[in-house]
């Protein structure tokens, strides 16, 4: 037990990506099937007007603030939800080297797009 | 008279005298309700009587006879031949813990993580003697009561992946019974144990395969208590982002 005293504890940043991939997780379960659902099945078949969903108006949709704060979180989380398991993966596949390295890779790319989809619907206003 | 047999593959590994670990097969009796601890039992009796499991209770509250069994970590005294009968079984010792000597598994490192999440009831500041016993509703049990149910029989580490790839990780078994602790309305040791929680080899370790609650003989569900962990754990970062002590 003396041993155990001594031992100092390291807190982990893991809460933070965990509270990502979380959320993504829970998007990816509700939102993807209605959103194949929509695009995929009821307007090809026509029970949905196409027209709905032209570019017109899917820019003016994108073009609002909660338009695009809706299109960034449906990308963005996702993202960090599939890194998040692809960097968990790797560990185990027993894929040892460069674990640091894997984390800049599989959190970078989340982060680095998340901020490129973002200036983008930025520069749509 | 019952003829008919069934064939059991024992790894088998005497440090003394083996170089590596090799299987031996034995042929017992087939009867519809003996345990595969049982079926060990005959063994030993009548076929081979150097070869060495652990065992005590023969009714699952013990922990002792946890083995592999078809590769699944089962108790040899909750498992019968009549589940695997007329196939061969293979019995191998518990995935994950060193092999002391065949069926029997090296436990050390496993009670020293469970002895490390500090498992004993913290009194907070006010507590003394003299305010007299604790008094606990019916619903302040049920908060932990489950996870008190574990008989430490290793089963849950033999199924963990992450404790197969880094036995850093504290472990299913552990945690829960860190949860068991953190949850009871007598216990004022959060705090301490938050520290604990909180590491990479805490709850952090685990990926929710949820092998853990699969195998577990007393439905305790680790992988449960690890989640409600992780979800206290991301609360006090989000606390020590803004009060750091």
């Amino acid at each position: 037990m003396n041993e155990l005293k001594e031992k100092t504890y390291k807190r982990s940043h893991e809460p933070v990506f965990w509270g990502l991939f979380g959320a993504g997780g829970m998007l990816c379960a509700f939102i993807t099937p209605v959103m194949i659902l929509i695009t995929g099945l009821l307007i090809p078949l026509g029970y949905i007007n196409r027209s709905h969903f032209d570019y017109n108006n899917l820019h003016a949709f994108a073009s609002t603030w909660y338009g695009a704060l809706i299109i960034l979180v449906l990308i963005a989380l996702p993202l960090w939800h599939t890194f998040h398991r692809i960097f968990h993966g790797l560990h185990d596949l027993g894929i040892k080297r460069g674990r640091d390295w894997q984390r800049v890779l599989c959190y970078g790319f989340a982060f680095t797009v998340s901020v490129f989809i973002a200036t983008l619907l930025f520069a749509m206003f | 008279m019952n003829k008919k047999t069934i064939v059991i593959d024992i790894l088998r590994y005497r440090p003394e005298m083996d170089e590596k670990p090799f299987t031996q097969s034995f042929e017992v009796p087939y009867i519809e309700d003996t345990s595969i601890l049982e079926a060990l039992q005959y063994i030993k009796d009548h076929l081979d009587s150097t070869i060495s499991f652990r065992w005590s209770c023969r009714m699952a509250i013990c922990g002792s006879c946890g083995l592999m069994i078809d590769n699944i970590p089962k108790l040899g005294c909750k498992a019968f031949l009549r589940d695997y009968y007329p196939n061969k079984i293979s019995l191998e010792p518990l995935a994950n813990f060193p092999i002391e000597r065949d069926l029997v598994v090296v436990m050390d490192d496993f009670m020293q993580k469970l002895e490390s999440v500090k498992p004993y009831l913290i009194p907070g500041d006010n507590a003394c003697m003299s305010s007299g016993e604790y008094q606990q509703t019916p619903l302040q049990m049920e908060k932990y009561k489950q996870f008190s149910m574990c008989i430490n029989c290793g089963l849950c580490y033999a199924a963990c992946p992450q404790y197969g790839l880094d036995n850093n990780f504290i472990g299913p078994a552990a945690l829960a019974l860190l949860a068991r602790y953190d949850r009871d309305s007598r216990d004022a040791g959060s705090a301490q144990r938050m520290k604990i929680l909180n590491q990479e080899e805490g709850v952090w370790g685990c990926t929710f395969v949820g092998y853990c609650s699969t195998v577990c003989p007393k439905k305790v569900d680790p992988a449960a208590a690890i989640q409600l962990l992780k979800v206290e754990s991301s609360k006090d970062y989000l606390i020590g982002l803004f009060k750091p002590d």
